[in-house]
């Protein structure tokens, strides 16, 4: 999109003003500052409308990210780890509703790992994004669940256990859209955020983000180094909103893969070295796999399936947002509790 | 059949009509509840006062278990610890059962059981139970179930319980399948006969029809509580199982279809989620009733403890909730299958810092359905969770209670602002509405609810420190006067909470202050104790934060007795706290051993109080 259309507002008429948040108060050149103005960006372009967005967090940095993005949206920051069991309750009021999570590694690779996996497996319709920086941020430089075996932190020593993978753990689980993605690659986070709102289901993105204060060693997996060095993108990606047309820029015969989501948009993957198929499973793992043994950042959509039934689909909810259903419709009236009462004779 | 020979030759005594007690002794797992529930069902349709309670194990097959039915022509429900008839059908326990019954009383016993020596002061009666069977000829994999059914034919023709009725009740038990009334009934008819003909009866035992209780109902505490809820218009409901809570979600999920489904659209008007667990349940919960729906969980007491991080954060940011909490015996595991009053104060101090609940103490089965529905009303009118506290007696035995009444008031939603109604307040308060500003006095904000259109409608919920705008706030004067202003919406309780019941007695002295599932041995224990010549006044607590009337009420007696079924006596310790003025006059009376209290008990305790 066009700075000009920035000026003049988007489709629904907003500016990307309506879309800001508070400044935020986490340290400069964290990458989750980056993560919100693409979360802003996406947003802005895809027209979402602010009041039909729930913001959800955890605790920790990230997850104080919500309130530097989308001001006017409701938001709700739960217990640490416990973001997914609020963000499906309130989502169940009214799934007109698009949630936006942010959690961090420690958030969901810890304590939140059990509440996690369940979201994925019931597939909420919502983004997970997850802000990986391998470090406990807010507590001042702890090792988390998904720092590398053999990190050095000041203060912890060397970190004895192998890292968990959050891509990995959502693919076991049936997640429905898995991303991975690098803050220092805004172009690509943005996309991935454009085509995660998109997508009916869970959308987990596990986004390095590293964390300039107490974890960003050049030779760590979370640093900025390592990540512009390591980093291998599966494909070009763009988002193409179901309202536009695609053209032939964006789209060359046997050059890329085109996958359409649920609402008629549609991802474009331009292939780079190697083709890849983001529609199976096991390819996924196994590329997860050799990412690992070969010490790369591989970043890009790693799986999506696109028509997998939502968790709202397993429930026969009504049109009308089940917090909008008139008080008359909750209460059974008076001859249905004598109809209870003689059964009960 | 020396033994029959025995029983003619004993001296036929002045018979007892529709008071005495007797207990079944089976083995888990072998379908001895549903025979339990058709001879509880049939006492209860001949009008007669009626109790049952099942003590049993935390285990599926193979244990013993015990099932206590009461009959008190005086409207006595109380658990009494000891037995005028037992029916044996438990090898491994038919020695103890025996030391329990009364002199003068009965034992029917399984005729293949090995039986130890028969106390001459007792009338034995033998059931041929693999006989009946085998020239029934039941399947064999239906056996052991339908075995129990002989039990029902004896006993219904030993007492005079007419089959008629039993059929009746066979036919509610088995909700109209005509294949399971006909195997189970035609044992029954066949057990009733053998009984007819081959015992001769000798003992004082029986029972006489005394209406039909056309007023009354025969149902447990958590079902009354599921129609509660349902009535009460909860539309999210997420839980997790646990014992004895886990019936209450399942009867929900049986009313739903029928109950809860819009007849225009065909759609469902309430939802349940199973969660993974009790952290995930409550969030779940908190969620929905963040974003505007009627929600609940349902639990019991560990569950409540993995609850209490999430229900901090309800109460600091205001979240309306309903949380049921069907006691069992901790602490720990504990005796997950026994009852207790033993989550007072753990519900009453849920969370770090400083915190209040509304909890509701509902005393009989209509009371669950009752403080179900007002439970939600207060949720939402208080912004704040609601506890409903009722016990595994209540809640997982069946009994007889006065028909549900219908709500008596509309549903209130409490102070819900949406679209419209965020400039109609403010030009109503001359300024600018904040999520947490109280305008009323009352210490209660005006909330807007997610999916509110309006662009100034929205704010960022949170369990860190806020304003009355809901902006993160550190500030040490606005911390303060939030959890003060908190602290109001409970002042404000004390006049919506359901208020005490109280019964003087003339004379009274002393008073009695209880709740809950002890109400009935309560009741009993004051006649009692007005026939030995000390009256007690008895207020029955219904809610906390306490209404004016407690106060009134401690301030009254100089002795007063606080019932209850734990051990340290936790509503006294919160009552102590309330009245510290008082404190010397409020009297521990506490006891916990997995089981209901009785009015013997009570009494004992009382007495010995005042004889100091």
């Amino acid at each position: 999109m066009s700075d000009q259309l920035t000026q003049q507002g988007n489709a629904v008429g907003l500016t990307k003003a309506d879309y800001r948040g508070h400044a935020s108060t986490l340290c400069q050149g964290c990458g989750h500052n980056s993560i919100a103005s693409q979360i802003i960006a996406a947003c802005y372009e895809m027209n979402v409308v602010p009041e039909k967005v729930a913001k959800f967090s955890g605790i920790g940095c990230s997850s104080k990210s919500p309130t530097y993005f989308l001001n006017r949206s409701f938001g709700f920051n739960g217990v640490h780890g416990r973001m997914p069991s609020v963000a499906l309750g309130a989502l169940f009021a009214d799934t007109s509703v698009k949630g936006i999570g942010v959690s961090g590694d420690g958030d969901t690779a810890s304590i939140g790992m059990g509440q996690f996996k369940h979201l994925v497996r019931r597939n909420l319709p919502m983004v997970y994004i997850v802000e990986n920086n391998g470090v406990y941020g807010l507590t001042k430089g702890q090792f988390s669940a998904t720092a590398e075996k053999g990190l050095i932190l000041k203060r912890q020593g060397t970190n004895p256990y192998l890292p968990i993978d959050i891509a990995m753990e959502a693919l076991v689980s049936n997640a429905t859209f898995v991303a991975r993605s690098f803050a220092g690659d805004p172009k690509q986070v943005k996309e991935l955020i454009k085509a995660a709102l998109a997508h009916n289901g869970i959308a987990v993105l596990d986004i390095i983000s590293p964390c300039v204060t107490f974890h960003n060693q050049d030779d760590s997996m979370h640093s900025y180094t390592w990540g512009k060095q390591n980093e291998k993108q599966l494909h070009d990606i763009s988002f193409i909103p179901a309202r536009d047309e695609i053209t032939v820029e964006d789209f060359e015969e046997g050059t890329a893969r085109e996958v359409e989501l649920h609402d008629g948009s549609t991802i474009i993957l331009k292939k780079l070295d190697k083709d890849y198929d983001p529609t199976n499973r096991w390819e996924a793992m196994h590329m997860l796999e050799e990412a690992h043994k070969n010490n790369w950042l591989m970043t890009g959509l790693i799986f999506v399936d696109p028509e997998a039934p939502s968790m709202f689909d397993a429930y026969n909810l009504p049109d009308t947002p089940l917090n909008r259903l008139p008080v008359e419709k909750l209460r059974p009236p008076r001859e249905v509790l004598d109809q209870v009462n003689d059964a009960l004779h | 059949m020396s033994q029959i020979e025995r029983q003619a030759n004993s001296p036929v005594r002045s018979p007892i009509v529709n008071d005495f007690c007797l207990t079944f002794a089976t083995i888990n797992g072998s379908g001895s509840a549903t025979a339990n529930s058709i001879l509880l069902r049939s006492l209860f349709r001949m009008g007669i006062p009626v109790s049952g309670k099942n003590i049993f194990p935390s285990n599926i097959q193979g244990l013993p278990t015990w099932y206590t039915i009461r009959l008190s022509r005086k409207g006595y429900l109380a658990r009494v610890d000891h037995d005028d008839i037992v029916v044996a059908m438990n090898p491994a326990t038919i020695g103890d059962e025996m030391k329990f019954i009364t002199t003068g009383g009965v034992l029917f016993y399984a005729d293949d059981l090995p039986l130890p020596e028969l106390r001459p002061d007792i009338t034995a009666y033998p059931m041929p139970v693999k006989k009946i069977i085998k020239d029934n000829e039941v399947p064999p994999n239906l056996r052991t179930y339908i075995a129990n059914m002989v039990y029902v034919g004896v006993v219904s023709q030993m007492l005079g319980i007419p089959l008629n009725v039993v059929h009746d009740a066979v036919h509610h038990q088995f909700k109209g399948k005509q294949k399971a009334i006909e195997s189970n009934y035609s044992i029954i008819e066949a057990a009733a006969g053998w009984a007819k003909e081959n015992l001769v009866k000798v003992d004082p035992y029986c029972v006489e029809a005394m209406g039909d209780n056309h007023d009354y109902i025969m149902v447990d505490g958590n079902e009354a509580c599921a129609l509660g809820s349902i009535f009460g218009g909860a539309q999210f409901v997420a839980w997790y199982p646990i014992t004895p809570a886990s019936s209450l979600v399942e009867t929900m999920n049986e009313y739903l279809p029928r109950l809860r489904k819009d007849p225009e659209t065909g759609k469902d008007t309430c939802v349940v989620v199973q969660a993974e667990d009790e952290l995930a349940a409550i969030g779940q919960a908190i969620g929905a009733g963040w974003a505007g729906l009627r929600a609940m969980t349902s639990t019991s007491g560990p569950g409540l403890s993995l609850m209490t991080e999430y229900l901090g954060l309800a109460y600091y940011a205001e979240v309306p909730v309903v949380v049921f909490d069907v006691q069992r015996v901790g602490p720990s595991t504990g005796l997950p299958t026994r009852t207790a009053q033993g989550d007072v104060t753990q519900v009453n101090f849920t969370s770090h810092g400083d915190t209040q609940y509304v909890m509701l103490f509902p005393s009989s089965v209509n009371e669950c359905f009752e403080h179900s529905w007002k439970a939600f009303d207060l949720a939402e009118k208080l912004q704040t969770p609601v506890v409903v506290m009722t016990d595994l007696d209540l809640g997982m035995n069946q009994w007889m209670t006065k028909r549900f009444v219908y709500p008596d008031q509309p549903i209130d939603r409490g102070k819900v602002l949406w679209e419209g109604d965020i400039e109609k307040l403010e030009e109503r308060i001359q300024s600018t509405w904040g999520r947490y500003l109280d305008v009323d006095g009352d210490g209660i904000p005006y909330r807007t609810i997610m999916g509110n259109q309006h662009p100034r409608s929205a704010y960022f919920t949170r369990g860190t420190g806020h304003d009355e705008y809901a902006r993160y706030s550190e500030e040490p004067e606005v911390w303060e006067r939030v959890l003060n202003r908190i602290a109001k919406k409970f002042e404000t309780a004390r006049s919506l909470v359901p208020e005490p019941v109280l019964i003087e007695k003339p004379g009274a002295k002393i008073g009695v202050i209880a709740y809950g599932s002890t109400e009935p041995a309560v009741i009993e224990a004051m006649d009692l104790l007005e026939a030995e010549g000390i009256p007690a006044a008895f207020l029955r607590l219904r809610a906390v934060p306490f209404t004016k009337e407690v106060e009134s009420f401690v301030s009254r007696y100089d002795r007063i007795y606080v019932v209850e079924i734990n051990r340290d006596g936790q509503m006294r310790q919160l009552l102590l706290m309330e009245y510290p003025q008082y404190a010397t006059r409020l009297i521990k009376a506490a006891h916990i051993d997995g089981l209901p209290l009785t009015a013997d008990w009570i009494v004992r305790t009382i007495k010995a109080g005042e004889e100091k």
